[in-house]
């Protein structure tokens, strides 16, 4: 029995008095099978439920160590910061809304861009960060995507982008849009010049970020169940008026309708990028483990020459 | 005469209406064609007073007005010889986008647009101008087919937004937009998109990726529609003249912004209550915008290409700090 197991049959001894008694953060439940882990064992395990392989929300700087080989990361556009080109306001100046989520999500934009390698593969990387303000797209945004692109032809490596977005941010109206547009554009002279890219598309990932950049990879991934679609669920639901079907938009539904290449879990993820990424690029295969080399050798001088 | 009319459009319409009858009882005396003619003076007045103060949400509703034109309707005033050309070969022809070869000024042109119906029929058939899948993959066969041709493309930009469906997202209206996206940035012939009414997001955005965008004055461009934006940041779909004025939407905002390069005058009171002297305007402003793009291919293919990736390139806002 898994160690997992033996801690929740503890708990559940007498569970109400248990999950009062949970201090937060030390422990976090599986939001599908409802399973109670350790938070720090969870994250080992990059924040995949290990009774119901479940993908749970995983912050960017997680995301980045978890696909970039350790040392490697090098970020690059941090300097880049949203304005507010229309004076933007709801309920709040988009100012303040952009200063709480730089409080709240500790990144300055819902983008990180940079360079590194993925299982020795050199590429140029670029990450959404749904945790601020939902990954939405605006100018600083579609910038940080744009460069990724471009630092790809400069240094003629292949581009990788995860994308987990909502969307282009409403409160750069029609300049978010733009960025749809610009983004394309980028992506579209790495084509020309035969560099690989690669789009993962993660949990949940809509509206203009899905339809423009994130459905252009050469390859495209998804993780399990990620939601990947043009408009969102309630706003087809309400367009019909009617129930929208179950798995609808689901990484599971795309496979199946020729919109994405795989689905990947996050184990398995960043080696199927980076065995693709070399026979993209000319690369040769990667170099079998020593343990594995050492035994080939041996079988080698055991046998007889031909 | 228009058949629907907007709030803010009902003075000088019920004034028109007073004429006419004065008109029809007039006996011809001196002091009867007088008055008539102070009257015709006051609502032009009248009109142009209260369409130079619009409300982006007045706007809004002019841009989509039951009653403006549609892309055909310019068609049929500015170009010749227009035969529309129809399917995008894997699935279905999708009505909501119309497309076809022409001529305009004598020249041949690749014309594409979305199209709305004028009654319930009609909009059944087009589905309100919200394209599907197949919609966007025939345009991404005219674009090709205008690079293959040597022709300049025209796109004419009038829809909500891309349909939001089942059977939309199975076809994947995502990739379909998209590819239209990148297919444009490299499409080596001039190209010429012009918002005629609504210009709903990636829907509208999708073929408008274009080295010259154009907006007829009561034309709107926006990322999302005032009422959506409404819903989400205002939790409160009503307050979707707020969003309207919040999200810059309006010719002369998204001209500030660096987008669209020029604005073309309609007529007064709107399109749709001077469809020829609109059309008019437009055929000049589109040979004008043609004839300079000519100039720069005539520089070569790359000159073309690189002035349109960098006229996206530089669309944003984006401020830098220091030491980060
Ligand atoms: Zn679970």
């Amino acid at each position: 029995m898994a160690w997992w197991r033996r801690k929740k049959e503890a708990l559940d001894k007498d569970s109400t008095q248990a999950k009062v008694s949970i201090p937060k953060g030390l422990w976090s439940k599986c939001e599908s099978c409802g399973e109670i882990t350790y938070t720090d064992e969870l994250i080992q395990n990059l924040r995949v439920c290990p009774v119901c392989g479940h993908h749970g929300t995983m912050p960017t700087a997680e995301r980045i160590a978890a696909t970039l080989d350790a040392g490697t990361w090098q970020e690059h556009d941090t300097e880049l910061r949203s304005g507010d080109p229309l004076g933007f306001f709801d309920s709040q100046h988009y100012k303040d809304r952009i200063e709480k989520a730089v409080r709240s999500s500790g990144a300055t934009e819902a983008f990180r861009s940079g360079v590194g390698d993925i299982d020795g593969v050199p590429v140029s990387i670029g990450f959404f960060a749904f945790e601020f303000m939902g990954g939405s797209m605006g100018s600083v945004v579609g910038e940080k995507v744009t460069r990724v692109f471009e630092r790809a032809l400069e240094l003629s490596r292949p581009a990788v982008v995860l994308s987990a977005s909502g969307g282009a941010r409403m409160q750069e109206g029609v300049l978010s849009l733009m960025q749809m547009a610009k983004t394309s554009a980028a992506r579209a002279r790495l084509r020309e010049r035969g560099l690989p890219y690669i789009s993962v598309v993660l949990h949940p990932t809509t509206g203009g970020v899905a339809a423009s950049f994130a459905t252009l990879g050469d390859i495209i991934f998804a993780e399990p169940k990620a939601l990947v679609g043009f408009a969102g669920p309630r706003v087809i639901q309400q367009t019909i008026g009617q129930e929208l079907p179950k798995g609808f938009q689901r990484a599971e539904f795309l496979l199946e309708h020729g919109i994405i290449d795989r689905i990947a879990s996050r184990h398995e993820l960043k080696e199927q990028i980076a065995t693709l990424l070399r026979m993209m690029t000319g690369l040769p295969a990667k170099a079998p483990p020593p343990e594995a080399a050492e035994a080939e050798a041996a079988s080698a001088e055991a046998s007889p020459a031909p | 005469m228009t058949s629907k009319v907007l709030e803010f459009e009902r003075p000088i319409v019920e004034l028109e209406g007073k004429i006419r009858e004065l008109k029809l009882l007039s006996s011809g005396s001196q002091e009867m064609a007088e008055e008539i003619e102070r009257l015709e003076e006051k609502a032009r007045q009248l009109q142009r007073e209260r369409f130079a103060a619009l409300t982006p949400w007045e706007q809004v509703q002019l841009a989509k007005h039951p009653d403006r034109p549609y892309t055909l309707d310019y068609l049929a005033e500015i170009a010749t010889e227009f035969l529309e050309l129809r399917g995008d070969r894997a699935y279905a022809d999708d009505p909501a986008i119309v497309a076809g070869m022409c001529r305009i000024g004598g020249r041949p042109v690749l014309t594409l647009g979305h199209q709305k119906g004028r009654n319930t029929k009609e909009n059944l058939f087009r589905n309100f101008g919200m394209a599907r899948p197949e919609g966007y993959r025939k345009a991404q066969r005219m674009f090709r087919m205008a690079e293959q041709f040597h022709l300049p493309l025209l796109a004419f930009i009038d829809t909500a937004g891309a349909y939001p469906g089942i059977g939309a997202e199975e076809r994947g209206q995502s990739e379909a937009i998209a590819t239209c996206l990148e297919v444009l940035s490299t499409l080596r012939v001039p190209t010429i998109s012009v918002v005629i009414g609504e210009g709903g997001s990636g829907g509208a955005l999708a073929i408008g990726l274009t080295d010259r965008i154009l907006m007829l004055e009561h034309a709107v461009y926006s990322v999302i529609s005032p009422r959506g934006c409404a819903s989400i940041l205002w939790k409160d779909p009503e307050a979707e003249q707020a969003a309207a004025t919040q999200l810059k939407l309006t010719a002369h905002d998204v001209h500030r912004l660096g987008i669209c390069d020029e604005v073309v005058p309609e007529a007064p009171g709107g399109a749709h209550r001077g469809l020829a002297s609109t059309a008019a305007n437009l055929r000049e402003a589109l040979q004008r915008h043609l004839g300079e793009l000519d100039g720069l291919l005539a520089r070569g293919t790359d000159a073309l290409l690189a002035a349109r990736y960098d006229k996206f390139r530089r669309i944003g806002h984006v401020e830098r700090v220091a030491g980060a």
